[in-house]
């Protein structure tokens, strides 16, 4: 298929009963493409509906209406080409670091000799940076150490997309640079298409290409897709210096702070099926294609 | 600090042993010979009438009668006086047949029950009907379809070791994390291999907290089941030495009967903690 659609999210929605009866749609009509290697955030507010799509896209979970399809296929529950990066990292807890990426390896090689499993997970254990580790159990590990397993494990099954759900929220600043970089450097090696959640708008605006906004649920609308008008060799300790970093930043924050709530009712004539993008720059944002009448 | 509180508590613990042993000793001991009582008289009473002696045993007669068993635990001379060990061996062997039976049929069923929200639904009424029956209540039903007393002890034990763990294992495998079934299912991991390398561990810290109840039931249960169906084994013994009316042997079997559980107990409690995993 074409790598301009990747994955293309067609009409999706998701509905809640109501236990007074009724439904309460948490999003409705919600279209959205990425293109093959393309780094996508997305930034809402708690409750939006960001998990849930990720677990749509991760095959988790299914849509009341609507359809995903990834790279001409529509996803019928989760495939081994989606890996997830999980919030809460759920590490398997009675196995050591190398059991927990051993057994993503040995669940997509199945018929692998143990020894060619092993070495598989020794190089992504190596690569996130635990060698010495192997032998641990995730109750010996630090919170970042647990989310480089994850990251580990989402990446030893060579996936075609990974999907993460804030990854990086529970960790302290310090160490959650120190994976930005990693997991930046590694989505920009091997090519991965990636779709992350985050809270962080800095985080976003490092790691990501496309910076999707989501207005508040119930009813969550995409608002805009903003293209990251920062080069691709940025590098997280000079962003800030970007002419382009604060008009992006406050176009991020205005949109949190205000924009999110009243955007569903203000604006009129969206069309669901193409969100603008956005490219903020200095001094105003410009909008460099208008959605279709 | 912790050592110190183990050897303190292990000096209360010998002491509260000592005093009441020397409480039972001097509640027992005899208060010397009776006056003028014809020796046929006296011969034919015992030492009840005629040293004033308490019928209840004292704990050196305990102690030195349990030194005889120890001596030979495996004589057999019939089957009204056989060794304790041989009584003991028989109540084992009847506990862990029954107990086997029931893990082979609690676990996979308890499997179904946690994995299946329709068979747990389906189910449930039986399982809430059936587990408060007294297991001995199934006694004369199982003689009567058995027909045979040592198949319908074992059944019994079957049926009080089954609720436990059929219960803590369906709610062990309903309990199970969504997010490491999660795990499995992002990774494609099919239904028997995720019961296997997900599920049961898992669950399993459950799962054999059940058992552990189960093999304390099925202790306390197999000496009353014996006391009916008669013929060997430990409830068995402690049936037929009250008809002795021999109470040293009698509280030799107690002690020994507790013994035993609080083995089988630590042997399952040993097991808990190997599949117990820290979070
Ligand atoms: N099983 C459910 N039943 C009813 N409502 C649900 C259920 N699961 C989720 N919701 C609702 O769906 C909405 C979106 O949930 P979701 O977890 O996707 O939010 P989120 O954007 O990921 O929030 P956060 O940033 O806090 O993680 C929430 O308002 C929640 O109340
Ligand atoms: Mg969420």
């Amino acid at each position: 298929m074409s790598n301009d659609k990747f994955i293309s999210i067609e009409g999706i929605a998701k509905r809640y009963p109501n236990p007074a009866g009724g439904s309460t749609a948490v999003f409705e009509d919600l279209w959205l493409s990425m293109k093959r290697g393309e780094f996508s955030c997305v930034i809402g507010h708690s409750g939006c509906g960001k998990t849930t799509v990720l677990n749509i896209l991760a095959g988790l979970d299914e849509p009341s209406e609507g359809a995903v399809i990834v790279d001409g296929q529509a996803i019928e529950g989760p495939s081994l080409d989606r890996a997830v990066i999980f919030q809460s990292h759920a590490l398997l807890p009675w196995r050591t670091v190398m059991g927990n990426v051993a057994f993503a390896v040995s669940s997509k090689w199945r018929n692998w000799k143990a020894e060619q499993v092993r070495e598989q997970a020794q190089k992504f254990i190596d690569l996130v940076g635990l060698t010495g580790s192997e032998h641990k159990r995730p109750s010996e590990l630090s919170g970042g150490m647990k989310q480089r397993v994850g990251i580990a494990r989402a990446l030893s099954i060579t996936p075609k997309m990974m999907l993460m759900d804030e990854p990086f929220s529970a960790l302290d600043a310090l160490t959650r640079g120190t994976l930005q970089d990693e997991v930046r450097r590694i989505c920009l090696e091997t090519g991965q298409t990636t779709f992350m959640i985050t809270h962080d708008v800095d985080e976003a605006i490092y790691l990501a290409d496309k910076i999707i906004l989501m207005t508040n649920g119930p009813g969550a609308v995409l608002a805009e897709i903003l293209e990251n008008p920062l080069p691709k060799n940025r590098a997280r300790i000079d962003i800030h210096r970007h002419p382009h970093y604060y008009g992006l930043r406050n176009h991020i924050i205005d949109f949190l702070v205000s924009r999110s709530k009243t955007f569903a009712q203000t604006v009129t004539g969206r069309d669901p099926r193409h969100v603008p993008v956005v490219r903020p720059a200095l001094p105003e944002p410009a909008i460099i294609n208008e959605p279709a009448a | 600090m912790a050592n110190s509180l183990s050897i303190r508590a292990a000096v209360v613990s010998i002491a509260l042993l000592l005093l009441f042993l020397g409480g039972w000793h001097i509640a027992t001991r005899g208060t010397g010979p009776a006056a003028n009582m014809s020796p046929e008289y006296a011969r034919l009473m015992g030492a009840t009438a005629t040293q004033g002696k308490s019928a209840m045993p004292g704990p050196l007669d305990v102690g030195a009668k349990l030194w005889e068993h120890i001596k030979s635990p495996f004589y057999d001379k019939g089957p009204n006086d056989k060794g304790i060990g041989i009584q003991l061996g028989f109540s084992i062997a009847r506990v862990l047949f029954g107990y086997v039976i029931a893990v082979a049929v609690a676990i996979p069923l308890g499997f179904l029950i946690g994995m299946s929200p329709l068979m747990s639904k389906a189910l449930d009424p039986y399982i809430q009907i059936l587990k408060p029956i007294s297991p001995l209540a199934w006694m004369p039903l199982a003689l009567y379809t058995i027909k045979d007393s040592n198949t319908s002890a074992i059944f019994v034990i079957f049926i009080c070791a089954l609720w436990p763990m059929l219960i803590n294992t369906a709610f062990g495998v309903a309990a199970v994390r969504r997010e490491w079934v999660n795990v499995a299912r992002t990774l494609e991991v099919g239904t028997v291999r995720r019961a296997f390398t997900v599920i049961l561990p898992a669950a399993a810290p459950t799962i054999l907290t059940g058992m552990r109840i189960s093999i304390g039931i099925a202790w306390l249960v197999i000496v009353a089941a014996e006391m009916l169906v008669g013929g060997t084994g430990i409830g068995y013994f402690v049936w037929n030495e009250w008809n002795n009316l021999s109470i040293t042997n009698v509280i030799i079997a107690i002690l020994v009967i507790g013994l035993v559980g609080m083995i089988l107990d630590q042997i399952l409690a040993r097991f808990t903690r190997m599949v117990t995993f820290p979070e």
